[in-house]
């Protein structure tokens, strides 16, 4: 998929009136497309080349690629460093920014280097304590809260100066998101609080990872009550499970992770149970997408990586789209058979 | 101490009225506060405000307060020390993603909060801490304000 007035990879997009930022990701949702975007993990290592042949798993079929920031609270190749790589290659990154590692003074410094890099996207969130990951001696930070970061990205973005008053002489244009996890406690406030993360100007949502739909519906009934999905684009995360085994260690010990009882009786209960998770989380993109108010699906599929094109071809959402990737024949709209 | 802190957000109403009337008196004692010294006045204030605080909310004196709109549950004890809710860690059983013993601060906040009659100021969206507030008294921040913008308000009346 190419817009009429696309850019050379690697450079901005005009900003359309009504549009805040210069990128492929907002423009995709705002022409009612539904969107998909995909987690890349990043390595640890210092050679781009390995950022690269991470992303080009994706080809075709993502709009967007999520760089993570410490996810799990381990440390990998930061989210700036990944995005700054990715843009020069015409990619469209959101770049995830966590509250633990960095103060306000750091955290508004990247989001403008980040900006001038040619990021569009940036995705606020609190960040998982450092005692689940691999620096548990780590100092845990949280100047900001998701929250206060999300106003603090908007002051910069539309009021053009630094939380301290200090004016930028360009500030930075980006669509600003924030993350939000509809399953797990206190439930009957999540939709509130994510009411409060529009508020303060959050523009797209990406939410954790879903594996129970009729929880998923009754978040977004009241959702649509409050009207959000008309104020933010909700985009659903979901991602295929390797093993019961797999899901069960995820379910102890990575924070906020939910999945129920018979997801892990479905995955008991086969002899390929890798086939089976890509099977489930298929069937649950494809739930995800008769969703009223969802505007898009967030594929996390942490080392299984490869799978996402087959997952979202298998699918069907991008109903024959083919979104924009740097190897995309010239001058022509390639379409793919409605999977 | 954990116990009396969940007592208290089991009691928010109780002490949304409390406190209420107590800001009352506050407010209206800004003449004397004043004559005495608001600078003179803040370190017995404040030595007496984390007294009582601390006994009642585990209170890490912010200077800040948000009590009032956190159903009486301090955020400043939640290890991440957030403003605006509760993070995605949270366990299936309502405990906290970093310390498992203790219930998640912010699942308190929305019960203490239904309890309250001012609770819907849940929703209201928080400023990012002032660290450089930390230690100060938050009774005297309030009883100036206060009294200064009823002052304003009436004079704007007249």
């Amino acid at each position: 998929m190419r817009f009429e007035d696309e850019p050379a990879p690697g450079d901005p997009f005009r900003i359309l009136p009504g549009h805040f930022s210069p990128g492929r990701f907002e423009r995709v949702l705002r022409a009612g497309k539904f969107a998909v975007s995909a987690e890349l993990s990043p390595p640890d290592s210092a050679d781009p080349e390995e950022v690269y042949s991470r992303a080009r798993v994706f080809d075709g079929y993502v709009d967007a690629i999520n760089a993570t920031d410490g996810s799990g609270a381990n440390c990998h190749m930061s989210s700036v460093g990944v995005c700054a790589l990715l843009t020069r290659k015409g990619y469209s990154t959101v770049m995830q920014v966590s509250c633990r590692d960095r103060n306000r003074l750091a955290i508004q410094g990247d989001v403008l280097g980040a900006a001038a890099m040619g990021v569009a996207n940036v995705m606020c969130l609190t960040g998982d304590g450092v005692q689940a990951g691999d620096h548990p001696m780590a100092k845990p930070v949280f100047d900001l809260d998701a929250v206060s970061l999300v106003s603090t990205v908007k002051m910069m973005r539309d009021e053009g100066h630094f939380q301290s008053g200090r004016r930028l002489t360009t500030p930075p244009r980006l669509f600003i998101g924030a993350s939000d996890n509809p399953f797990v406690p206190p439930l009957e406030y999540r939709v509130e609080r994510l009411a409060k993360k529009i508020a303060a100007g959050a523009q797209f949502i990406q939410t954790q990872y879903c594996f129970d739909v009729p929880r998923l519906k009754q978040y977004m009934t009241r959702v649509r009550d409050l009207g959000l999905h008309e104020k933010a684009f909700i985009i659903v995360g979901t991602g295929p499970l390797a093993s019961a085994n797999a899901a069960r260690w995820i379910r102890d010990n990575v924070p906020g992770i939910y999945i129920p009882d018979d997801v892990i009786k479905r995955l008991e209960g086969v002899t390929k149970p890798r086939l089976e998770g890509r099977k489930l989380c298929m069937e649950i993109i494809q739930e995800i997408r008769q969703v009223e108010g969802v505007s898009g699906v967030h594929v996390m599929a942490y080392r299984q990586e490869e799978s996402v094109a087959e997952l979202v071809d298998a699918s069907g959402v991008l109903e024959g789209r083919v979104p924009w990737y740097p190897g995309l024949i010239e001058n022509t709209n390639v379409k793919r058979a409605a999977g | 101490m954990y116990i009396v802190r969940r007592w208290s957000v089991r009691n928010a109403r109780l002490l949304e009225a409390t406190y209420d009337a107590f800001e009352r008196f506050l407010v209206a004692m800004h003449p004397l506060w004043n004559a005495i010294g608001y600078s003179r006045l803040e370190r017995p204030v404040a030595a007496v405000e984390k007294w009582v605080k601390s006994f009642f909310f585990d209170c890490q004196m912010c200077g800040q307060c948000s009590l009032s709109s956190t159903g009486m549950s301090c955020p400043m004890n939640c290890p991440k020390q957030l403003r605006n809710g509760p993070c995605g860690g949270v366990r299936a059983n309502g405990n906290c993603e970093v310390k498992p013993e203790m219930r998640c601060v912010w699942v308190e906040a929305w019960e203490g909060s239904r309890r309250m009659k001012n609770g819907d100021a849940i929703h209201s969206v928080q400023a990012a801490v002032d660290f450089s507030l930390a230690g100060r008294s938050y009774w005297l921040v309030t009883a100036r304000e206060r009294y200064e913008q009823q002052h304003a308000l009436k004079e704007t009346r007249a």
